[in-house]
C-alpha cells in the first residue's frame, strides 16, 4: 500500500456507515431478528402439531379490527423516521426533531392499541399454549417497541440540543436502523398471528 | 467544514521509545487503583481477566468432577447422595461448557486480536468491558444457587419435563434458566465486537486473504453466536415462564410440547460445539506452523473449512434427538449432514499433519500440546462420526460412550489447544517464558491422565453403562473400567496442577522473553513483551500474510512496514479500514476508560435478581437505572467525534 493512499484525508469520528456503532447495530439487528425467528418457530411448531388441543388458534383467527390499523400506524412511524433521516442530511434540524417525535408518538399509539387488544382477549397467558405464545411473542415485540420509543425520544432530545448536523448524524441512523427493524419484524409477527390462520 | 470532521493523518517513523510513544502511553494508559480497575477498557487487561476467570471456573468444574469420580470409583458407594450427585454433574457440565470453554477462547482472542490486526484496541472497547462484567456476574448468579445447595440438577441440557416446577420444585432450575439468559447477553455482545473488529480494525494492507488464520475461527464462531444464542436464551426464558407464570410451552398435560425444548436447545447447542472448538483450532493453525518453521499448509482450505463446518453445524442438531421418535426421513437427513461434516474437519486435520510433515518441528511444550490435540481430535472425531449413524446412536445414546466422545472433543479440541496457546503466548503477555522442563511434565501427565481417564469410558459405554447414574450395581462388568477412569481423572488433574505451578513460578522467575521469542510471523510479535497500553507506536502497513517472515519467504517484493506508519495521536484513535481490501476509510475516535459498562452490568444483575425473587420493585428500579446508564454511555461526546461543532449548528 503506497504512502499516497495512507496520506489521503479521512473523515474523523462517527461518520455515516463507517461508524463502528453502525456496524454493531447491523449485528444487533441480526441477533434480534434471529430471536424473533425462534419465537415464530415456536408458534409454527405448535401450529403444525396434529395433537394440539382443540382448534389452533382457539376460537378461530384473531380479529383484524385493531391489529390492521395498528400495523399501518407502525409503518407510518417508520416513514416519519425516514423523513427525519432525510432532513438531517439536508441539515434541517427542526424537521429532524419533528420526524423523530412523530415516530415516537406513533410508536406509543401502537403500544396503546396493542394494550387494548390484549385487554379484549378472552384468554390469558396461562389459559393454553396459544395464549402463552400470543402474549409472550407480542409482549416481546412490545418491549422492543418500548425500547425503540425511548431511543427515538433520546435522539430527539439530542437533536434539539444541536448535537447533529449533515455530517454528524451517525447516531440518528443507528437508532433509525433499530426502529425500522422493530417495524419490519412486526410484519412477520402480524403475518404469523393474523394471516396464516386465514390461509387454511 | 472545519477540520474536526476530516484530516489527513500524519505519517512518521517512530519506535517504542520515541517521544510519541510516551505521549501515546499517557493517552492510552489505565489509571492505577480501584477506579482504573473498574473502568478500564484495555483489551489486554480484559483478555487476561477473561483467561483468569475462565481458568478459575475450569478448576471449580474440575474439582466437581473429581468429587463425583470418587463416588463412581467403585460400585454401590454412598459417598454422595443422589441429590448432591445431580447438582455436581450438572454444575460440572454447565461450568465447563458455558463458563469455561467459550470465555477462555474469548480471553485469548480479546488479548490477541488487536495485536494480530495491528490495531490499538477492539472496535468497541466499552462493550468489551461490559461483556466481561456480565460474564462474571452471570457466572456468580448461576453459582449462587449451588452455593446454597440449590444448584442446577437436571444436567446441562436440562430436559423438560423434569426441569418443570411439578417435578423440580426448588429454585435450582430458576438459577440456571435466568443465569443462561443473563450470560447470553455477554456472549452476544462479545461476538458482535469480534465481528466488527474483524471487518473494521485491520491495519492498512491486511486484505481479507492476509488475516492471521486464527481469526477465522473466532470470526466464524462469533457469527454463529449472533444467530444461535437467541435460541437458547429463548428456550430458558420460556422455561422460566412455564415455571413461574404457569405458561404452557413445555408442559405436556396442558398441550405443551416437551420436544420444543430439545429443538430450541440443540439448535443452539450444536452450533455451540463448533463455537467452542473452532477458535481453539484457529490458535493451533496459528501456533503449530511457528514450531514447524514454515507457513501453515493450505491457509485457504483451512479458512474455508472453518466456515463450512459452521454452516453445516447449523444443520445437524437433530442428531442429539435420534432417540426421540422423530420421522425416519428427518433422521436420515440429519444423519447424512452429521457424517458430511467430517469432510471439512478432515481438511483441517490433513493441513496440520502436512504442516508437521513438511516442516522442521521444534518439540517445545506448545508444539506437544498442539500435536497432541491433532491426535485427540481424530479420536473424538471418529467417535462422533460413529454416533452420527442412527442405528449406532440408538445403541450408544445416553451411555458413557457419548461421555467419552464429548470429552475427547471438549478437552482434546479445547483444553489442549488452550494450554498450548498459553505456552505460546505467555511470553507475549507477561514478558517471561513458562518453564519448558516443567512443561514437558505438564504435557505428558495431562496427556496420559486424559487418555487413561476417558478412553475406558468408550468401553463402559459399549458395555451399556448409562451416563448420569449416581452409582451402579457390582458385577455389571463396569467396576475396573470405572476405577481406571477415576484414577486417570486424578492424574489428569495433577497435570493441570503442574500448569498452575508452572505459571506461578514463571511469573516471577521465568526466563525473560524479548519481543519475538519464537521467531513468529504475525504482528503481535512486533511489540515489546508485554505490549504497551497503546500496542503500536505507529499503525503498521501490511504487505503479506506473514509480515515478519517476508524476507525469508520471498513471496513478493512488497514488504510490511512497521517502523513508519499512521501516527494518530489526537487522543485515543485508530484507523478504520474497509472490510475486503483494508484501505483506510476513517479515523476512529476510541472511547476512554468508563464506568458505564460496570454500572450497566450491576443494573442487569439487579434486574435478574429482581426477576428471580419476583421483586417487581427491584426489577423496575434496575430497568430504569439500566436505561439511564445506557443513555449516559451513548451520550454523544465531542471528544469522540460524535457531535457537530456549535459553530456549524
Amino acid at each position: 500500500m503506497s504512502e499516497a493512499i495512507l496520506k489521503r484525508p479521512l473523515p474523523v469520528g462517527a461518520i455515516d456507515t463507517r461508524a463502528s456503532g453502525w456496524w454493531a447495530m447491523i449485528f444487533v439487528v441480526c441477533t434480534e431478528g434471529a430471536l424473533f425467528g425462534y419465537l415464530l418457530f415456536s408458534y409454527y411448531y405448535f401450529a403444525v402439531q396434529a395433537h394440539s388441543i382443540g382448534y389452533f388458534p382457539p376460537g378461530g383467527p384473531p380479529s383484524l379490527t385493531l391489529a390492521l390499523p395498528d400495523t399501518v400506524i407502525l409503518l407510518l412511524s417508520s416513514v416519519a423516521v425516514s423523513w427525519a433521516q432525510l432532513n438531517i442530511k439536508h441539515n434541517d434540524k427542526r424537521h429532524l426533531v419533528m420526524g423523530l417525535g412523530i415516530g415516537a408518538v406513533l410508536g406509543i399509539v401502537f403500544l396503546v392499541v396493542q394494550y387494548l387488544e390484549w385487554a379484549q382477549k378472552q384468554f390469558t397467558i396461562s389459559s393454553h399454549p396459544y395464549g402463552s405464545l400470543y402474549f409472550t411473542i407480542t409482549g416481546f415485540h412490545m418491549a422492543h417497541v418500548a425500547v425503540g420509543v425511548i431511543a427515538l425520544l433520546t435522539l430527539a432530545l439530542w437533536s434539539g440540543m444541536g448535537y447533529f448536523n449533515c455530517v454528524r448524524y451517525a447516531h440518528i441512523h443507528i437508532g433509525a436502523l433499530y426502529w425500522h427493524f422493530v417495524d419490519a419484524v412486526w410484519l412477520a409477527v402480524f403475518f404469523t398471528f393474523y394471516i396464516t390462520p386465514r390461509l387454511t | 467544514m472545519s477540520s474536526i470532521y476530516e484530516r489527513a493523518p500524519n505519517l512518521a517513523e517512530e519506535n517504542f521509545n520515541s517521544a510519541l510513544a510516551h505521549r501515546l502511553e499517557h493517552i492510552w494508559q489505565t489509571e492505577p487503583g480501584l477506579a482504573g480497575w473498574l473502568s478500564t477498557v484495555d483489551h489486554k487487561k480484559i483478555g487476561i481477566r477473561y483467561i483468569v476467570t475462565a481458568f478459575i471456573f475450569l478448576i471449580i468444574g474440575g474439582v466437581e468432577a473429581l468429587i463425583f469420580r470418587v463416588q463412581l470409583a467403585q460400585p454401590a458407594l454412598s459417598f454422595l447422595s443422589p441429590e448432591t450427585y445431580d447438582q455436581l454433574f450438572s454444575m460440572h457440565g454447565i461450568t465447563m461448557i458455558f463458563l469455561y470453554a467459550l470465555p477462555i477462547l474469548s480471553g485469548f482472542s480479546n488479548y490477541l486480536w488487536p495485536l494480530l490486526f495491528g490495531a490499538r484496541d477492539m472496535a468497541l472497547p466499552r462493550l468489551n468491558a461490559f461483556s466481561y462484567w456480565v460474564y462474571l456476574f452471570a457466572g456468580i448468579f448461576m453459582y449462587a444457587g449451588f452455593a446454597v445447595g440449590k444448584g442446577a440438577n437436571d444436567g446441562w441440557f436440562n430436559y423438560v419435563p423434569y426441569a418443570l416446577r411439578p417435578f423440580n420444585g426448588g429454585p435450582n432450575i430458576d438459577f440456571y434458566a435466568l443465569g443462561m439468559v443473563f450470560l447470553g447477553i455477554s456472549t452476544t455482545v462479545g461476538a458482535i465486537n469480534f465481528i466488527v473488529t474483524f471487518f473494521r480494525m485491520r491495519a492498512p494492507g491486511m486484505s481479507i486473504d492476509r488475516v492471521p488464520v486464527m481469526t477465522w475461527g473466532t470470526l466464524t464462531a462469533s457469527v454463529a453466536n449472533v444467530f444461535a444464542v437467541p435460541s437458547v436464551s429463548l428456550a430458558f426464558f420460556l422455561l422460566w415462564m412455564d415455571r413461574n407464570f404457569a405458561t404452557h410451552f413445555y408442559d405436556v398435560t396442558s398441550g405443551g410440547q416437551p420436544l420444543l425444548w430439545q429443538h430450541l436447545f440443540w439448535m443452539f447447542a450444536h452450533p455451540w460445539v463448533y463455537v467452542v472448538v473452532l477458535p481453539a483450532m484457529g490458535m493451533v493453525s496459528e501456533g503449530l506452523p511457528v514450531f514447524c518453521r514454515r507457513p501453515l499448509v493450505g491457509y485457504a482450505p483451512v479458512a474455508l473449512s472453518t466456515v463450512a463446518t459452521m454452516i453445516l453445524g447449523f444443520g445437524v442438531w437433530v442428531h442429539h434427538m435420534f432417540a426421540t421418535g422423530l420421522p425416519v426421513i428427518s433422521l436420515s437427513f440429519f444423519s447424512a449432514a452429521s457424517i458430511i461434516i467430517a469432510v471439512p474437519s478432515a481438511v483441517a486435520v490433513f493441513a496440520w499433519i502436512a504442516t508437521i510433515w513438511t516442516g522442521r518441528p521444534v518439540f517445545t511444550t506448545a508444539f506437544l500440546f498442539f500435536a497432541g490435540f491433532v491426535f485427540l481430535f481424530v479420536l473424538g472425531g471418529v467417535s462422533g462420526f460413529m454416533t452420527a449413524s442412527v442405528p449406532v446412536d440408538w445403541q450408544l445414546t445416553d451411555t458413557y460412550f457419548v461421555v467419552a466422545h464429548l470429552h475427547y472433543v471438549l478437552i482434546g479440541i479445547n483444553v489442549f489447544p488452550v494450554v498450548g496457546a498459553l505456552y505460546y503466548w505467555f511470553p507475549k503477555m507477561k514478558g517471561r517464558f513458562l518453564d519448558e522442563r516443567l512443561g514437558r511434565w505438564n504435557f505428558w501427565v495431562m496427556f496420559i491422565g486424559f487418555n487413561l481417564g476417558f478412553f475406558p469410558m468408550h468401553i463402559s459405554g459399549l458395555l451399556g453403562m448409562p451416563r448420569r447414574i449416581y452409582t451402579y450395581a457390582p458385577n455389571m462388568g463396569w467396576d475396573t473400567l470405572n476405577l481406571i477412569t477415576t484414577l486417570g481423572s486424578f492424574l489428569f488433574a495433577i497435570g493441570v496442577l503442574l500448569l498452575l505451578v508452572n505459571v506461578a513460578i514463571s511469573l516471577r522467575r521465568g526466563r525473560a522473553a524479548g519481543p519475538n521469542p519464537w521467531d513468529a510471523a504475525t504482528l503481535e510479535w512486533l511489540t515489546p513483551s508485554p505490549p504497551p497500553s497503546y500496542n503500536f507506536a505507529v499503525i503498521p502497513t501490511v504487505a503479506s500474510r506473514h509480515p515478519l517472515w517476508e524476507d525469508r519467504l520471498k513471496e513478493s517484493e512488497d514488504r510490511t512496514v512497521s517502523s513508519k506508519g499512521l501516527v494518530l495521536d489526537h487522543g485515543r484513535e485508530n484507523v478504520g479500514t474497509d472490510p475486503l481490501d483494508a484501505q483506510p476509510d476513517i479515523i476512529l475516535k476510541m472511547p476512554g476508560d468508563s464506568f458505564a459498562p460496570f454500572l450497566l452490568s450491576l443494573c442487569l444483575t439487579g434486574l435478574f435478581v429482581g426477576l428471580f425473587v419476583h421483586s417487581w420493585t427491584l426489577t423496575i428500579l434496575s430497568l430504569v437505572a439500566g436505561t439511564a446508564s445506557v443513555i449516559g454511555w451513548l451520550w454523544p461526546e465531542r471528544a469522540l467525534g460524535e457531535t457537530a461543532e456549535p459553530a456549524d449548528v
